[in-house]
């Protein structure tokens, strides 16, 4: 069990009469790379989000790393320190880059480790000049967000998360937002980080980049996950009827 | 055809200059302290606890919604028979303008976190921040430049409402015309040099505003 960086177990989650998530369960293994694949409305960046608790599920459990949380369906939420300090553990990528706009690329990157860790700013401004040397934009330190491209944009964001030093990765769809021209440089800083044994669940419509990337991948559909196992196996010959035809649009496209 | 006789006037100067210089202070008395009051206000409707969010309201939209000139009689003459404490006509006024704007800027404070696009906040907390400091070191840094241009708007308002308080006896500048008026039976002279000089003290003001507003949508 120990080898278990994430155990998700029975968790539940519905928006008003929308049940969005039932009963997910998925363990993940230290070092691994998951995809998170399915229809939009599968509920596949609703489970991401509850990873980091950005939503707070009804029910079930999340364990990442040593941190635990248990939901009972909203009578006892954890406390604001206590999900603050979960969420520190944890890096989150967003569709929308979310970039701090009044900061430059550095203070973006500075931001976490100075303003929650507490570290002293010249230490951080190091951290930050070497996370963003590594997704190359060391040339762009002192611009501000406006004057990024999408891809650099996404580049700044895993470097403000990477800051954090956390050791699960999550991204939500991070190339979506992107000009098709710009989508494999961001690809390539998370080929990178998979290189580097980070582990990380990976909400993404890029399939091909799922199979060569992911170990794992997981299909969702309608709330549940419908298959899940080796990435080659579920995207070449997925086993069950809703994979083949999610997948079959992206076949018929490619 | 009506003789203009601006020199029957300026043997008042001093009392206008000091009569100006009461609404000035004053102004910058409110417009402070309804800064203050309005910033509390503001982040309470938008607090988690419905107690604090229904409270401010009341207090937002009792005061939003009630004359400024029956508010001034109110506090002076009304509240001191209902809590037997009385307050001379300078706190009284001061405190009225303060809470009267305050409920604006409470919702211009407001008005401009909401603005403010969810994702900022949720990149904040992602990082493992506090929603206080997500609030200090995210949003209202972002929030204040939208606010700024409101904000100084209605200001200026506040500038010209405390002539209201004139029905206190506040000596403020129009108070002082009054009595000038009274003296020298030229209403026409007085009256236009007070409106005069409301204007020129607000017309570099509202220049400064439109620059602001201006700048701010060249940053985005």
């Amino acid at each position: 069990m120990s080898t278990c960086k994430i155990e998700i177990s029975g968790i539940r989650k519905q928006f008003g009469e929308l049940v969005v998530l039932r009963d997910i369960n998925l363990k993940v293994e230290s070092g691994a790379v998951i995809a998170l694949i399915g229809p939009s409305g599968s509920g596949k960046s609703t489970l991401l989000r509850c990873l980091n608790l950005l939503v707070i599920p009804e029910g079930g459990k999340i364990r990442i790393g040593d941190d635990a949380f248990a939901f009972d369906g909203g009578a006892r939420l954890p406390s604001v320190r206590e999900q603050a300090r979960f969420r520190s553990n944890t890096g989150m990528v967003f569709q929308h880059f979310n970039l701090f706009p009044h900061m430059t690329v550095l203070q973006n990157v500075m931001e976490g480790p100075v303003s929650v860790k507490n570290m002293p700013k010249a230490e951080a401004q190091e951290l930050a000049r070497r996370l963003l040397d590594k997704v190359g934009l060391s040339d762009k330190v002192d611009a501000f967000p406006n004057k990024l491209s999408g891809g650099q944009k996404q580049r700044v964001a895993i470097a403000r998360a990477l800051a954090m030093e956390p050791s699960v990765m999550l991204f939500d769809e991070a190339t979506s937002a992107l000009d098709p021209e710009l989508v494999g440089e961001v690809l390539n800083v998370i080929r990178a980080l998979a290189a580097e044994g980070m582990t990380m669940i990976i909400v993404t419509h890029e399939i091909g980049f799922a199979r060569e990337v992911a170990d794992r991948v997981v299909f969702m559909r309608d709330g549940v996950i419908v298959e899940e196992g080796p990435a080659h196996d579920v995207i070449d010959s997925p086993k069950e009827e809703a994979t083949r035809t999610f997948l079959s649009h992206f076949h018929n496209r490619g | 055809m009506y003789t203009w006789r601006f020199d029957a006037v300026w043997g008042y100067r001093d009392l206008f200059l000091t009569g100006t210089a009461v609404t000035v202070g004053l102004t910058i008395a409110v417009v402070v302290l309804g800064l203050l009051v309005g910033l509390v206000a503001g982040l309470a409707q938008l607090s988690r606890s419905p107690t604090l969010r229904w409270l401010s309201w009341l207090y937002i939209e009792m005061f939003r919604l009630t004359p400024l000139l029956v508010l001034l009689l109110w506090f002076y003459y009304a509240l001191p028979m209902l809590t037997g404490i009385k307050m001379d006509a300078l706190t009284a006024a001061v405190l009225t303008l303060t809470l009267y704007g305050g409920s604006f800027y409470a919702e211009v404070i407001r008005g401009g976190i909401v603005s403010i696009e969810p994702g900022q906040s949720e990149a904040g907390l992602a990082l493992g921040m506090t929603p206080a400091r997500v609030m200090r070191r995210i949003v209202l840094p972002q929030a204040i430049k939208r606010m700024i241009p409101p904000l100084m708007n209605q200001s200026i308002i506040q500038f010209k409402n405390t002539s209201l308080v004139s029905v206190l006896a506040v000596p403020d500048l129009l108070y002082q015309g009054q009595i000038v008026a009274m003296d020298t039976y030229r209403a026409l002279e007085v009256y236009t040099v007070i409106a005069a000089i409301y204007f020129v003290v607000l017309l570099p003001l509202t220049v400064i505003v439109k620059r602001a507003e201006r700048h701010l949508a060249h940053s985005n």
